[in-house]
């Protein structure tokens, strides 16, 4: 009897889990057909986290009933989950490099190039180690916190260094450009190379040093529709918005360049 | 364990119930590995193994794992004993509070290692200023953020031995004038031996392949702090076929250890 009444709740359970399954399929088929609700998934850099969550709010406020998600963070492993499949309609990419294994596949074309990006050394509030430029980090007592070169921030702090003929030996290399800041943020290094933005987008936390050198590693940022996207028109529309003037106002507010 | 299952004879079936689940489980847990075997480059495969950073990681995380484990067996057995042997006030609460690291996302451990053991931590602070010791950014630091997120599966599974253990060998022992020292070193250890492997096995797979806490508090950097998860993630950002290699080697290596532990211990035991 026992056993027959848990083989019945295995069952059941199995059962719900299948149902669970098939209604949730049948959501997602009927959010991207031309319901009365829409919605547009965009990826874009962890570095737009800010800019492109208030672009997104303007987005639903002038189409109403669309719903605007976004998946945030590192760009190649964005591009790695368009290359795979994933649905989205808008991809936007700290570097042409990320950019080009999508148009490589053939999922993208004619990415535009919307924002730029530029490095400063962002420092500790109280700036313990007096840090006032590129040359003061080679000082082997000055805990320095790098981007890895794997991604965007790292590469673009090797061509600043480089370009300067400095060789700066960090105590870390950092997966992505906020973790970056984190250490910066928490006193544990005294310095650290990181976009402009983040340093404004930190509120004070960290202090923001210019240095010449960073022309030489200017960041640019591409946009593209994704060709495979649920809904094309949204997504052109949305990128319209991205590259408007309006949208140029949200981000040069938070420390982009413009083009 | 062994024996009651091996009196029955091989000729026993298996009831469908638990073969169909168990064979749907363990597909599940294979399969992704299986994935990864088929993706291999499998040509350029001992090139890319050769490279020297490859071994430099290995290296780093086979060492710190250890020791990690080695620093969870001292503290953790103890405090397994304390779980499940004294009657301390909020013991339920104290228990609950062990396995904090399980349910924490490791990142969050991280920065809250960092915010009590960096160098402007509540207690880094400290040993900054009196020792100039700080553990970021330092091999230390790794074996830190290991031990603190594998210790949980070390305590609970000692404890979990330790209840289950039969308490009048103890108390036979107490009775005998044994003090309770003496006791735990003689008696109870002995018997809860497999427990205490299992945990310390967990335990190791746990440091092995943690990343999340690792990164946050001891950072990023090859031959001191770079481990092999760290190094997959890495590689996984521009080459995904480098994360692959990387990821075989890690799977190949603890597989071979935890089976060749588990045929010279777990098994005898």
């Amino acid at each position: 009897m026992l056993r027959r009444l848990s083989l019945a709740a295995v069952l059941a359970s199995v059962l719900s889990l299948a149902a669970c399954g098939s209604s949730s399929s049948d959501t997602a088929a009927s959010a991207s057909g031309s319901g009365a609700a829409k919605s547009l998934t965009v990826f874009a850099a962890a570095s737009l986290t800010e800019t492109f969550t208030e672009l997104g709010r303007q987005f639903e406020s002038t189409h109403s009933g669309t719903k605007v998600t976004f998946n945030f963070g590192s760009s190649a492993t964005l591009a790695q989950q368009i290359t795979q499949g994933a649905p989205a309609g808008v991809f936007a990419a700290a570097s042409p490099a990320t950019m080009k294994t999508v148009t490589d596949a053939g999922l993208a074309s004619a990415p535009t190039v919307f924002v730029k990006n530029t490095l400063q050394i962002a420092v500790p509030q109280d700036n313990p180690a007096k840090v006032e430029s590129l040359k003061d980090l080679t000082d082997p007592k000055v805990k320095v916190a790098l981007c890895a070169e794997q991604v965007p921030c790292g590469a673009a702090a090797t061509k600043a260094l480089d370009a300067a003929g400095l060789k700066v030996t960090p105590v870390t290399l950092e997966q992505d450009v906020k973790a970056t800041l984190t250490k910066v943020r928490l006193g544990e290094v005294d310095a650290a190379l990181v976009y402009r933005t983040d340093v404004i987008a930190s509120g004070g936390k960290v202090k923001g040093i210019d240095f010449p050198e960073a022309e030489q590693a200017v960041n640019d940022y591409p946009i593209a529709v994704l060709t495979k996207a649920p809904a094309p028109d949204l997504a052109k529309q949305f990128v319209d918005l991205v590259l408007s003037q309006q949208g140029r106002d949200v981000l040069t507010k938070a420390g982009f360049q413009a083009p | 364990m062994t024996g009651p299952v091996r009196a029955r004879g091989p000729r026993a079936r298996t009831p469908w119930p638990l073969l169909v689940p168990a064979l749907a489980g363990l597909a599940f847990l294979v399969l992704p590995l299986a994935g990864l075997l088929a993706r291999a480059p499998w040509a350029t495969l001992p090139e890319r193994l050769a490279e020297p950073r490859v071994l430099e990681a290995l290296r780093l995380s086979l060492v710190t794992a250890t020791i990690a484990t080695a620093v969870c067996l001292l503290l953790g057995v103890p405090l397994a004993w304390l779980l499940a042997r004294t009657t301390l006030p909020g013991r339920r609460l104290l228990r609950a509070l062990v396995t904090v690291p399980l349910v924490l996302p490791p990142v969050v451990g991280g920065v809250a290692l960092l915010l009590v053991l960096g160098r402007r931590g509540l207690a880094g602070q400290w040993l900054y200023d009196a020792f100039g010791v700080s553990l970021p950014f330092t091999t230390t630091g790794v074996v830190v953020a290991e031990a603190f997120v594998a210790m949980p599966f070390l305590v609970i599974a000692v404890e979990g031995a330790l209840r289950a253990a039969d308490q009048r060998y103890e108390e036979a022992a107490a009775t005998l004038g044994a003090s309770r020292w003496t006791v735990f070193r003689r008696v109870t250890l002995p018997m809860v031996a497999p427990g205490v492997l299992a945990g310390a096995v967990l335990c190791w797979a746990r440091a092995l392949g943690e990343f999340g806490a690792t990164i946050t508090f001891a950072g990023n950097f090859p031959g001191r702090t770079q481990t092999m998860p760290l190094a997959v993630y890495l590689a996984l950002e521009t080459d995904p076929d480098a994360a692959i290699v990387l990821s075989l080697v890690l799977l190949a290596v603890s597989v071979i250890v935890l089976a060749g532990l588990r045929d010279r211990w777990v098994g005898a035991a």
